[in-house]
């Protein structure tokens, strides 16, 4: 479907329904919730923050960076993971739909402290 | 063969008795290409020389006791295998090389006529190899031993942990070599699948290796990693882990972190061991008989 279809069939509805443009884009915006940004830091052999606590539901958006060398942030009850580069800033996103709390761990080996560095992700009701 | 039925019923009996732990691996599909020899082989696994702290007072002393335990086994193994972790890993390039002399050194007094290495993560991954192979030669490799394909993988070199395309198409290319009846041994330090990736004990392009070997009736996996006993199915393929030599880990996902269980005063090296495996090829069995780390005066 092209902008321009797109745009007819959006007018279309609205008329049809009595809203106005306007309108239509804040009733979108309200059912769509802003992601949450959560910057998390890695530094030989911790996360700064070293547990987050989240709603579930709501969109999240981690991003990610290392202090000194090549990292990992693994969440394996949601089956995602991401480098975290020095430097440089990682964007992972997860719309969390379970409460507990979880594991987030690094899985790139680092050094004599590796095994010891996780952190926890609580996610709440 | 007199002796391998003498053998057998040792086994039998030591189960019984409770003097060892047997676990025998029957797979099934036996493979009776030819009439092959018995033959026993010897694992051990994560000795993490140059490890020092309070899970182990006696660091410096356990791997060479353990030494002497495999010396005064009955028979001489036909080959040994380390499984990974030889070193406790270090940012220092002339020290990991030291304690990878050091621990050649110790080790080369083994009685037995082949010692095969394989890194672990600890001696590999914070410089993707390197040290290793100038002191054991390559990370992955195959060999064949009395009618048993033996093939080692190595994923730790790569820090991500994964075994990587080049290998795994490596891996393809050699099995495609094997008939579907061969038996075949693997070789590893991480367990090839999500044993507890919470604690990464793990190998995120494990199931690819899985997916490779599943066509082969006869394939068992020893490996490492976890510092304890563990035996695991994935279809028909068995995955058995060994004890370390330094420290043990707690129960998989027991506890919220995979700290090293702490030492026992009043039970000295309690949980480090190694293990002899009787592999019977024509019956493709692996028979595992458990040994503490130290022997008992």
């Amino acid at each position: 479907m092209n902008a321009r279809r797109r745009s007819v069939v959006f007018g279309a509805m609205a008329a049809a329904f009595g809203i106005g443009t306007a309108g239509a884009y804040v009733a979108a915006e309200s059912a769509q919730p802003k992601e949450k940004v959560i910057k998390i830091t890695a530094k030989r052999f911790a996360y700064a923050p070293g547990h987050v606590t989240v709603k579930k539901s709501v969109p999240l958006v981690f991003e990610l960076t290392s202090l000194d060398v090549l990292m990992g942030f693994s969440l394996p009850d949601f089956n995602m993971r991401a480098d975290m580069v020095p430097g440089k800033v990682t964007r992972l996103r997860l719309v969390p739909d379970k409460a507990g709390t979880f594991v987030f761990l690094c899985d790139i080996f680092c050094g004599s402290g590796h095994e010891e560095m996780s952190g926890k992700l609580t996610v709440v009701d | 063969m007199a002796n391998a039925i003498d053998r057998r019923d040792f086994l039998k009996l030591t189960a019984i008795s409770g003097l060892g732990v047997v676990f025998a691996s029957a797979l099934p599909g036996m493979a009776r290409a030819a009439a092959q020899d018995e033959f026993y082989f010897v694992q051990l696994s994560d000795t993490h020389w140059g490890f020092e702290g309070p899970p182990n007072p006696d660091a410096k002393g356990t791997l060479k006791k353990a030494v002497a335990a495999v010396n005064s086994l009955e028979r001489e193994p036909d080959f040994i295998v380390f499984t990974g972790d030889l070193t406790h890993t270090t940012d220092s390039p002339v020290e990991r090389r030291r304690r990878m002399s050091e621990f050649r050194e110790i080790v080369k007094d083994l009685k037995a006529k082949t010692v095969r290495f394989m890194p672990g993560e600890h001696d590999a991954s914070l410089d993707n190899g390197k040290a290793f192979q100038e002191f054991f030669g390559a990370t992955h490799y195959t060999f064949d031993h009395k009618g048993v394909h033996f093939i080692v993988l190595d994923n730790v070199s790569d820090p991500r942990a994964q075994l990587g395309d080049a290998q795994l198409t490596w891996l393809a290319a050699d099995l495609r070599q094997q008939k579907q009846d061969a038996p075949i041994v693997v070789f590893t330090h991480r367990p090839l699948f999500d044993l507890v990736p919470q604690w990464d004990w793990a190998t995120r392009d494990g199931a690819k290796a899985v997916d490779l070997l599943l066509p082969y009736k006869n394939v068992t996996v020893f490996y490492g990693h976890i510092h304890q006993e563990h035996h695991h199915m994935t279809g028909h393929i068995a995955h058995h882990a060994a004890k370390g030599l330094m420290f043990p880990l707690p129960a998989p996902g027991s506890q919220p972190n995979r700290a090293p269980l702490p030492w026992d005063p009043a039970e000295p090296y309690k949980g480090l061991g190694f293990r002899e495996i009787d592999a019977e090829v024509e019956e493709a069995e692996y028979n595992i008989t458990e040994y503490p780390a130290v022997k008992k005066a």
